[in-house]
């Protein structure tokens, strides 16, 4: 991997320019709001960039509690299995049915219920022991850099749209801002605390944080918001074109978003190193201090 | 419509912000890197 990030920079690089290219030049331009509306092409996909990181997060925190014991693993391991099997069969289940958005698909729904289970595993497996840690941070990271993003593109695009740069108590906005909020706080709880506690603590706080996710995405289907209906699994009415562009500026975001979370996965091991390199100099150190006085007082 | 300034300046923002972190991480990574070189040489 070492020697195929510098081209996988390189490629990531020029998929961005083109996505850009495209999101400038080749999209049609919308009848509404003319071409300011190509600002989606870098909001829409950074939230979802966030949304992903956060989820990431959400189960390398779950994992990370309970590492270490190995009942409440098994036990959260048929959890997860549950929350996958049951949630498929619940979405075709004509009551919860009735219950989903119009627009929302409910193959979608089970969709993105079986990721659950799957991103469990999946993480489990390729992120043993303390490297869930390590993980949980570095997509907390990247994610709160996304969410930045759309926190600030959303304003610029609404000035000249809605005529305002903030709806005040809009429930989008809002539950945004607050997620954002539990992430930056996730990240300074980790940075000024030293109690080796922080860890679990973290993962735990990380945990309730990442509820909030599914009320952002949900709100504008279940409150009066300002903010419009989804473009896309909601019924939006999107035109081809720009729903491809839209796609095609999400996965090179995504391929950036990976060699990102890919550098930060290292600075953070190679950060523990120096922590853990500190620690035995002072073991050492400590170790050797006895013998001190003794030395002066022969003199 | 005059709102193509919007739209350079949200594309600007969001490099400036990714630009930010990235020279943030570089910065973190060379610190390592020393911290790591200098801990070696003492031992």
């Amino acid at each position: 991997m070492k020697r195929l990030f510098p081209i996988l920079c390189v490629l990531t690089a020029a998929f961005l320019a083109y996505a850009t290219y495209r999101n400038l030049a080749v999209a049609p331009t919308d009848a509404l709001q003319g071409d300011v509306y190509r600002i989606i092409y870098y909001h829409v996909p950074s939230a979802w960039t966030a949304f992903l990181l956060f989820f990431i997060n959400f189960i390398a925190s779950i994992q990370y509690l309970v590492i270490g014991k190995p009942s409440a693993r098994s036990v959260m391991k048929w959890i997860v299995i549950a929350v996958g099997v049951l949630g498929v069969i619940a979405t075709y289940l004509p009551p919860i049915k009735a219950q989903i958005p119009a627009g929302m698909e409910p193959s979608a729904v089970a969709t993105t219920v079986l990721m659950i289970p799957a991103f469990y595993f999946v993480i489990g497996w390729l992120f043993p022991g303390q490297k869930l840690d390590v993980l949980a941070v570095t997509a907390a990271e990247v994610g709160v850099v996304f969410c930045t993003i759309v926190l600030v593109t959303g304003p610029i695009w609404a000035r000249p749209v809605w005529g305002i740069w903030w709806a005040t108590g809009d429930i989008r906005l809002t539950s945004t801002l607050v997620l954002w909020l539990i992430y930056v706080s996730y990240l300074v709880l980790r940075k000024f605390s030293n109690s080796a506690q922080t860890q679990m603590l973290a993962a735990a706080l990380a945990v309730f944080g990442a509820l909030d996710v599914p009320l952002v995405y949900l709100s504008i289907w279940f409150f009066r918001t300002q903010h419009p209906q989804p473009v896309i699994g909601g019924g939006g009415s999107m035109d081809p074109h720009m729903l491809q562009t839209l796609l095609l500026s999400w996965m090179a975001f995504l391929c950036f978003a990976f060699l990102v979370c890919w550098s930060r996965f290292h600075l953070e091991l190679l950060q523990r190193e120096v922590e853990q390199a500190h620690a035995m100099e002072s073991l050492a150190g400590a170790s050797a201090s006895p013998s001190m006085p003794l030395s002066r007082s022969t003199r | 419509m005059n709102a193509v300034k919007f739209l350079i300046a949200a594309y600007i923002a969001t490099w400036v912000i990714h630009g930010f972190y990235l020279t943030t991480l570089v910065r973190r990574f060379s610190k390592a890197r020393r911290e790591l070189r200098e801990l070696g040489k003492e031992k």
